[in-house]
C-alpha cells in the first residue's frame, strides 16, 4: 500500500491571474465557488472559514500571501475529530498563461506521522498484557 | 521504532475487509467496550470465533483489553488506527476536480 501524501492538480484558466487571485483570497470569492458562506482575514496567520449548508464548517489558517501568485493555508484534515491537531497545508499556485492562469493546487500532509506513533512502548505494554489476561480467561472459561 | 502510518492503516483495512471483524468493531464503537460474551450475545458470530478475532484485532492495536466485572476481559476500540485510516480516506476523498471544476464555472459566470 502507498499511502498518499499529497494530491495535486493543475488546471487551465481562461481568465487573468487578477481575477483568479480574487476569487481564490476574498470571501466573496471563496463563498461563490469553495464554500457557501466565507470569511477572511488575507494576511499571514490570518484566519479563514467557510460554512456549507448542512453545517459543516471549515477553519483555515493563512500562511503565504503573495499576490497575485501564491496563496497557502492550513486546514484541518476533513473527517478526523476536531480535536485531532493535525492539518494539511494547500497552496495554491497561479502563472500567467496568454491571458489566462495555469493555476495549481498541491495540498500536503495527509501522511504526517500521528502523535500515536510516540507511544508505542506503551501500547507493547498494554498488548502483552492483554494477552496474559486473556489466557487466564480462557483458562478460566475451560475449567 | 515508530509504527509505519503505512502498515498502521493496512491493519485497519485488513481488519476491515472481514464482516465478523467489521460486526464487532461496530459493536464495539455502537455500545461501549464490551466481553467476548456479550459480544457472542449480540451477534451471530460464535464466542469461539468472536475471542480469535478480538485476539488479531488486540494485537493489531483497534482494540484494547481492560479488566471488566468478574474477572472477565473487556475489550475497548481504540481510535487512534482509526483515524490513521481517516487520514488515507482523507486523501482519497478530496475533491479538488470538483472544486476546481466549480472555480472555474464560477470566473466564467462573472461579467467582464
Amino acid at each position: 500500500m502507498v499511502f498518499p501524501d499529497r494530491v495535486e492538480r493543475t488546471v487551465q484558466i481562461a481568465h487573468p491571474p487578477a481575477k483568479v487571485w480574487a476569487a481564490l483570497t476574498t470571501a466573496e470569492g471563496l463563498a461563490a465557488w469553495f464554500g457557501q458562506e466565507a470569511g477572511i482575514d488575507l494576511r499571514p496567520g490570518g484566519s479563514a472559514w467557510m460554512k456549507w449548508d448542512g453545517g459543516h464548517t471549515a477553519d483555515m489558517r493563512v500562511e503565504r500571501v503573495e499576490e497575485p501568485k501564491v496563496f497557502g493555508f492550513t486546514w484541518h484534515i476533513f473527517g478526523l475529530p476536531d480535536d485531532d491537531p493535525r492539518r494539511t497545508y494547500v497552496e495554491f499556485t497561479l502563472e500567467p498563461v496568454g491571458a489566462g492562469t495555469r493555476l495549481r493546487v498541491v495540498e500536503t500532509g495527509f501522511a504526517q506521522l500521528p502523535e500515536e506513533a510516540y507511544h508505542t512502548a506503551y501500547d507493547g505494554n498494554t498488548e502483552g498484557w492483554a494477552k496474559e489476561l486473556g489466557e487466564l480467561v480462557d483458562y478460566l472459561d475451560a475449567a | 521504532m515508530p509504527p509505519d502510518i503505512e502498515a498502521i492503516a493496512e491493519q485497519v483495512f485488513a481488519a476491515l475487509a472481514d464482516p465478523s471483524r467489521r460486526a464487532i468493531l461496530a459493536e464495539l464503537a455502537a455500545a461501549g467496550p464490551a466481553t467476548a460474551t456479550d459480544l457472542a450475545g449480540r451477534l451471530p458470530i460464535t464466542r469461539q470465533a468472536i475471542a480469535k478475532h478480538l485476539t488479531l484485532l488486540a494485537e493489531a492495536g483497534l482494540v484494547t483489553a481492560e479488566p471488566g466485572e468478574r474477572r472477565r476481559v473487556r475489550y475497548r476500540l481504540r481510535s487512534a488506527p482509526m483515524r490513521v485510516a481517516q487520514q488515507f480516506l482523507a486523501a482519497l476523498a478530496r475533491d479538488w476536480d470538483g472544486s476546481l471544476g466549480a472555480l472555474q464555472d464560477h470566473l466564467d459566470s462573472q461579467a467582464g
